[in-house]
């Protein structure tokens, strides 16, 4: 009888068991290309979205592209409700049946760096202290964002009517007797 | 750009009491009742959605007198739309018979 089933061998080195541990916690990265965020089926480029939290809190906005991060980025229009383009979270957006026209945006649309704010220069400890009309100087909106954002947002706004103006101009309510568990959005 | 007038983005509910059985509380979960829902199916909509308990305080915090308790919908409970919650801190029973706020918030529509 051969021992030979009976002998489990354990790999020298396996995902389980690596060969190196490090000594400094090592930040879990996520790889976005190999775990890509399901977009909703709910939602394609154009819906018309209600952003749920946040500073547009109940505000009707053009749902642009999903990025590579898995956030949804999303225009007002500007000049219709005030929003800017930005990125929104897909848990915190409901995704409405209406759908506006953006294939005429000829404009690249920016990606996730595009988002993240610029590291101001900080003054070091001591020039602060010593400095007597120390100021932090607002960091103006450079004007490439501005263009960007009249740029995507011209594309959008021709296609849209002043019902659809409206609409998005609104903003989105619970009223006494909604149940939104029955509503159709 | 107009100010516009404040939106309702949250379902009203009331706090019933705590899970518990006859002599038994539980008060790490508590029992809510949302305004509208009757039913067990109507209740899955609420599944995961975040709860918020605001209540008012004496003494100004982070420049409010307002406070919150978040939490979150845990499951139904029973057939008639009631809905459990579980809460980042345990709520007083003080709480109970008052209002909750459920967001439309993680969203799955």
């Amino acid at each position: 009888h051969s021992l030979a089933p009976l002998i489990v061998t354990m790999p020298k080195t396996s995902a389980a068991r690596p060969k190196f541990y490090p000594t400094d916690k090592v930040k879990n990265t996520r790889n976005f290309a190999k775990n890509p965020t399901k977009l909703r089926e709910s939602i394609t480029p154009g819906t018309v979205l209600i952003v749920l939290a946040g500073r547009f809190r109940g505000k009707r906005v053009v749902f642009l592209n999903q990025l590579e991060s898995g956030l949804l980025m999303v225009t007002g229009p500007y000049k219709v409700n005030g929003v800017p383009l930005r990125r929104v979270n897909q848990r915190y957006v409901i995704a409405t049946s209406t759908k506006v026209d953006v294939s005429g945006i000829g404009a690249a649309l920016p990606k996730d760096d595009f988002f993240t704010k610029p590291k101001a220069a900080k003054a070091k400890g001591e020039k602060k202290f010593f400095t007597a009309d120390y100021e932090v100087e607002p960091l103006a909106l450079p004007a490439d964002r501005k263009d960007l954002q009249k740029q995507v947002d011209n594309a959008i706004l021709g296609t849209l009517d002043g019902d659809m103006k409206a609409y998005l101009g609104s903003k989105f309510s619970l009223s006494k007797a909604d149940k939104p568990h029955l509503m159709k959005f | 750009m107009p100010e516009s007038k404040p939106s309702r983005l949250h379902v009203k509910g009331t706090i019933l009491g705590f899970k518990r059985g006859r002599r038994n509380t539980y008060h790490h979960t508590n029992l809510l009742q949302i305004e509208g829902c009757n039913d067990n199916k109507e209740a899955n909509f609420y599944l995961g959605k975040k709860v918020a308990f605001i209540y008012r305080a004496q003494a100004t915090k982070a420049g409010s007198k307002f406070r919150c308790v978040w939490g979150k919908v845990t499951r139904s409970h029973g057939s008639n739309g009631v809905v459990r919650a579980k809460f980042a801190k345990n709520l007083s029973p003080t709480a109970i018979g008052s209002s909750i706020r459920v967001m439309l918030y993680p969203s799955s529509v």
